[in-house]
């Protein structure tokens, strides 16, 4: 089924033409990979659907309800979360608020929200930093947060900025396998990512962007051996 | 600073409160209303300059609102000042909503520069409002006196009444602080993209923590113009009056219970002190003082007063954690001995 449907979306900054025309589909559960070269507008896609831009023209179906354009607040509520490139930490706060703030999206009650926030933070690993000052956590644990923080608003489809880039292997592993611990919960991923040995081997599907328009779409295997996109990546 | 201590803390510190009176002379007693009151317009501020992170400087805006809406009300009206009170606060709740309007758009150092000029409206307005006394202000009537009236002959009531209006905004925040709005707050202050990312209206909050600062600015106005008996723009509106209120909190430490507490002692202890200490001529030694103190506070404990103690004890006990650590290898070594023996 269709939890995600992104239908002929462009996006215009005055003469920039940043996303062109782009359609794709997202399935419940499923894992997508957004990828391209520098510049082909991933970033801008992925804020159009987490309502940090609105679409210039096209529409965004989450669940057969248009979201184009309506603000991130109501994007989260409407089932729509996301982890930016940097992890944004609230760095006021310890590991355990910062999930309990995005818990307190479904009910302000402090206390729940406490317990929600700790089965989140038992779920990507960090229950032993629950009430370490956020700031204090090295970059790969502040993503990790930045992921059990988003989980914790309950999404239907979790869109990821970059959560790879910049991490050593054993830590983009231990990305990986949170990623793949978030598909089994039954919620989509959409994932914009350079590192491409991380997002390969785990996406359902890959949408290959270039200089704003799709390029290629399809399981990692066809994705690779397009030669559209080899073209993109390696040039003539 | 664990709950407990808190506790502890502040019960010590209310204890305090509740016995100056008794070893204070008159003049003493002034100054102790006037810290009161400098701290009460403080933790108000604190809600929206310090835990939501919208620094304003234009807060003397809802301090004049609610000194001209009680005194109006009572002069022209006849309304008793409790009822004008409550009216001057949910006027400048209400007014807040114009004030956020237009200066929410703005951000950061914007925001602070948009306060000022909304500010400086409100108080052109007054200065140049007929009906509201214009530059010569308004006296406050004394034929009606007593707790009725909210006037007193004596200045131990405008105590009282000074630190339960204290009492009523420390227990706000601390209730804002513990409940889900003192999240958000945060959030905001933080990581405003963040913030939206997982739900929160950042708009809506900020307007909420503008307006409960707001009310509680205007009633702290209310009290003053009931225990000054006088008041005129530039005693209860002015730009200076603003900046006060934003540096009370950031000398105590923005963002905690008490730090505007412990930055109104401070504060309000240079100013009284240096106004005795050159009376007339000295007029803005206590601005030069409380600047030079800022500008030590920027530079060195951005966190203010309650930080910077605070950040004292923890290295202190880091230290203590590490001598022990240090300790223990030794009485193992000791330990061991008296084993093999």
């Amino acid at each position: 089924m269709k939890l995600l449907e992104v239908k002929q979306v462009s996006k215009r900054f005055g003469g920039l033409v940043a996303n062109q025309d782009v359609s794709f589909g997202v399935d419940t559960g499923q894992v997508v990979g957004l990828i391209g070269p520098n510049g082909a507008g991933k970033t801008t896609m992925f804020n159009c659907v987490a309502g940090y831009f609105a679409p210039t023209s096209g529409s965004i179906l989450l669940g057969g309800r248009d979201i184009a354009g309506l603000p991130p607040e109501a994007c989260a509520r409407a089932g729509v979360a996301r982890t930016f490139q940097i992890a944004r930490t609230f760095t006021s706060m310890t590991a355990c608020e910062n999930v309990m703030t995005a818990a307190m999206l479904l009910q302000h009650n402090v206390a729940k929200a406490r317990k929600t926030a700790m089965d989140w933070l038992a779920f990507a690993g960090l229950e032993r930093f629950a009430d370490r000052p956020a700031a204090s956590m090295t970059i790969s644990e502040q993503r990790r947060l930045a992921v059990a923080r988003a989980l914790a608003t309950q999404p239907r489809i979790l869109l990821m900025d970059e959560v790879m880039a910049g991490l050593n292997p054993s830590e983009v592993r231990e990305a990986v396998d949170v990623v793949l611990k978030i598909r089994d919960k039954g919620i989509a991923c959409l994932i914009v990512e350079h590192v491409l040995e991380g997002i390969m081997p785990i996406a359902d599907k890959i949408v290959v962007l270039d200089r704003g328009v799709k390029i290629a779409e399809g399981t990692p295997q066809q994705v690779s051996n397009d030669a559209a996109v080899i073209t993109a990546y390696l040039g003539d | 600073m664990s709950t407990m201590k808190q506790i502890i803390f502040a019960a010590a510190a209310l204890a305090f409160a509740l016995a100056v009176p008794a070893f204070t002379d008159a003049s003493h007693l002034n100054m102790a209303i006037l810290i009161l009151m400098a701290a009460q317009v403080g933790v108000a501020w604190n809600i929206v300059g310090g835990y939501a992170g919208q620094v304003s400087l234009g807060h003397a805006a809802f301090y004049g609102l609610g000194a001209y809406a009680s005194t109006l009300l009572l002069v022209k009206f006849g309304v008793n000042p409790w009822i004008g009170v409550l009216a001057g606060g949910l006027l400048a709740a209400l007014l807040s909503l114009g004030f956020g309007w237009s200066c929410f758009r703005l951000k950061g150092h914007y925001f602070a520069m948009a306060t000022i000029a909304v500010a400086e409206l409100v108080q052109i307005f007054f200065t140049e409002w007929d009906y509201g006394g214009a530059a010569v202000g308004l006296y406050v009537p004394m034929d009606r006196q007593g707790w009725l009236w909210l006037n007193f002959a004596t200045k131990l009531p405008y105590y009282w009444l000074a630190l339960g209006l204290l009492l009523i905004t420390l227990g706000v925040n601390w209730w804002i602080e513990r409940s889900y709005l003192g999240y958000y707050f945060r959030a905001i202050k933080d990581e405003p993209d963040a913030a939206r990312s997982i739900g929160v209206n950042i708009a809506r909050y900020k307007q909420v923590a503008l307006s409960v600062s707001a009310f509680l600015t205007a009633v702290g106005g209310s009290l003053y113009a009931q225990k000054e008996l006088y008041i005129d723009p530039n005693s209860v509106l002015s730009t200076a009056l603003s900046i006060k209120m934003a540096l009370v909190s950031i000398l105590g430490g923005v963002g905690t219970l008490f730090g505007p507490v412990v930055g109104a002692v401070v504060l309000t202890s240079i100013e009284e002190l240096t106004r005795i200490a050159f009376g007339g001529t000295g007029r803005g030694t206590d601005v030069i003082i409380y600047a030079s103190l800022i500008i030590v506070i920027a530079v060195f404990y951005p966190t203010g007063l309650l930080g910077w103690l605070r950040s004292f004890r923890e290295r202190r006990l880091a230290r203590g954690h590490a001598s022990r650590q240090m300790a223990l290898p030794a009485a193992a070594v000791q330990n061991a001995g008296k084993e093999a023996v």
